[in-house]
């Protein structure tokens, strides 16, 4: 196991209270140091340095991001996306639980860096009780006067907020997110223009994952170099891995990017229930496309560049793991009736093409299809594919047209299989 | 007469200071779970009084709590037992477990038991995929979770909410 950065609670008990965090998780200091010693360009430029990529999905610099802001438009807003829903994910959850103190001064020292003097947190509506202790939690250092007006005898101020979902799955989707905490539908805005420019409430705005900020604290106290001493030139730090699926040892792993699969799954996971053999993996949960799991496959390293060459994206890293017993077919209806039940209705291709590829999923996994279905499905995903509102749609598509392309042999097994004949 | 805030006139306090005076709309959604408290869902008089404190439509409200999962507009268990059958916790036994749970409920997918108290809902991940099957409970005031769950360990939930909710009504 490499050093924890993310998940100290592991090693630090009890680090989710407030004292624990302030002396034994040197809490605190790091806000200190960006409010007192360093201009707000100079936290970005460390953060740029650093080579931090988003950890929601996308793996965009966070510096960068930060960036975009148009000089001199206030005010500004950070919101942390605790939006945590797609189905294979549950990293943040478990910043949010047992180590939110430096989840939420990272949150502050982005606001810090960006010169804005309120954040919300964004919470899944499930997230209600990890909403009511960072409330509790907000108070405590609102108490120790690490909140509040003219901080550390500054002229910065900051109050921190939490906002809590309801049960929708597109609210990850960052400008959907801020609709709902607009108080409206959680459906896509049409961008640009993008939040950094017109983000909450038509102000400048950053959006940034829970696991994002959570590296924020260290990266100051202890420098970008520090830093980019884990992981790879390009995909620089630890990374959350959530292993679920057909695995031994299903939970996170906190390991350098450019781990490899292989590790993951059998030095960390434990291997496959019962040795029996490794079939698929998807990535990025429930959005991915599929990888066979090869020897190539397993041996590669898990970072971005490398994980997009295999054809799909490494996104927040929720590793599903599939074995033989699974048919693909099965598969592709999970996650297809997932995303028709979440498309938020906005864009029709994304509205229209889930609830018929879910109505041809289903009846190629129940047997009432014919092998016309298998392309007439892959058919109706190539329409949705580039002509969506947001990345919802694009990601609907992913398992079912790599599923037909790579497992072919599943689809008409189950439409040989059910149906009796060869139709 | 608005009763929700008069009922609720600290709590509404508290959530109306989290954003700009004049974005009173951002708290629509808070207002909604506040309104949902008692009952566990929200009726026309709820909405229209949640529409005025923040200035916008009652279709509006409506809207919104149509929109999102977590928001009911009818009464349905006290306790909504919501069961995630999602890829990863399907390939650990979510559907089995979903399955056989209603059978010793007696009851089918979204329906509730005969007493008003169990509903077993089927919904999309919860962020527990390593702990399948797992389910979590929704009340008017509040969400719990419940991890690495067997149809035994979850029938005895339901066991002591029963004789939690028979003491409770028998002391009355």
């Amino acid at each position: 196991m490499s050093e924890l950065i993310l998940l100290r609670h592991r090693e630090i008990t009890n680090l989710s209270h407030f004292r624990i965090y302030r002396d034994l998780g040197d809490g605190f200091k790091a806000f200190r140091k960006a409010v007192t010693r360093m201009e707000p360009g100079q936290v970005l430029n460390e953060v740029k340095e650093s080579g931090l990529r988003g950890r929601g999905g996308a793996g965009f610099p966070t510096g960068v991001k930060w960036s975009f802001l148009p000089k001199d438009v206030f005010p500004r807003y950070v919101v942390a996306n605790a939006d945590e829903s797609e189905p294979g994910t549950f990293k943040d959850r478990e910043i949010l639980e047992s180590n939110p103190f430096q989840f939420l001064e990272g949150l502050m020292i982005a606001a810090y860096a960006v010169q804005a003097n309120a954040a919300y947190v964004y919470l899944r509506g499930e997230f209600w009780q990890i909403a009511a202790d960072l409330d509790r939690k907000i108070r405590e250092m609102e108490n120790a006067g690490l909140l509040g007006d003219k901080l550390f005898g500054t002229n910065y101020s900051l109050r921190l907020y939490t906002h809590l979902g309801a049960g929708a799955y597109i609210c990850g989707e960052e400008s959907a997110l801020l609709e709902s905490l607009e108080g409206k539908l959680g459906q896509p805005r049409l961008r640009p223009p993008f939040p950094a420019v017109a983000g909450l409430y038509a102000k400048p705005t950053v959006i940034n994952n829970v696991e994002t900020l959570a590296n924020i604290p260290p990266i100051i106290s202890k420098g970008a170099a520090w830093f980019r001493s884990f992981g790879t030139e390009k995909s620089p730090g630890t990374k959350i891995f959530c292993l679920s699926g057909r695995v031994n040892k299903p939970g996170n792993y906190e390991l350098p990017l450019g781990t490899t699969f292989r590790s993951l799954i059998y030095e960390h996971g434990g291997g496959i229930i019962d040795d029996r053999p490794i079939k698929l993996i998807m990535p990025a949960g429930a959005s991915s496309g599929l990888i066979v799991a090869d020897d190539k496959a397993l041996d590669t390293p898990m970072d971005y560049e490398s994980v997009n060459a295999l054809g799909t994206p490494l996104g927040s890293a929720s590793m599903i793991i599939m074995d033989d017993t699974v048919g693909v077919d099965w598969l592709v209806n999970k996650t297809v009736r997932f995303f028709a039940h979440e498309s938020c209705g906005k864009c029709t291709p994304c509205r229209e093409g889930t609830y018929w590829m879910h109505h041809l999923t289903r009846r190629i996994h129940t047997g009432e299809a014919t092998l016309a279905d298998i392309d007439l499905l892959d058919d109706v995903a190539a329409q949705i594919q580039g002509k969506c509102l947001c990345a919802l749609g694009e990601f609907s598509i992913m398992a079912v047209r790599s599923g037909i392309q790579q497992f072919r042999a599943d689809f008409e097994a189950r439409v040989g299989q059910l149906a009796g004949v060869e139709k | 007469m608005n009763s929700l805030l008069s009922k609720y006139s600290e709590e509404i306090e508290a959530i109306l200071v989290k954003y700009p005076p004049e974005r009173r709309r951002s708290a629509v959604m808070p207002l909604i779970y506040l309104a949902q408290r008692e009952t566990g869902y929200i009726n026309k008089q709820g909405m229209d009084e949640v529409a005025e404190i923040v200035g916008i439509t009652s279709t509006d409200v409506a809207s919104i709590v149509g929109f999102y999962t977590l928001y009911h507009e009818s009464p349905g268990g006290k306790y909504r037992l919501q069961v995630c059958t999602d890829l990863p916790c399907a390939l650990r036994g979510a559907d089995e477990f979903l399955a056989k749970l209603c059978e010793n409920v007696g009851v089918h997918v979204g329906e509730t038991s005969a007493d008003g108290l169990i509903a077993i809902e089927e919904v999309t991940c919860l962020a527990g995929c390593h702990r399948a099957p797992l389910f979590q409970v929704q009340t008017g005031d509040g969400i719990s979770y419940h991890e690495n769950q067997t149809v035994e360990s979850a029938m005895r939930f339901i066991d002591e909410v029963r004789q939690r909710e028979w003491e409770r009504g028998a002391s009355r």
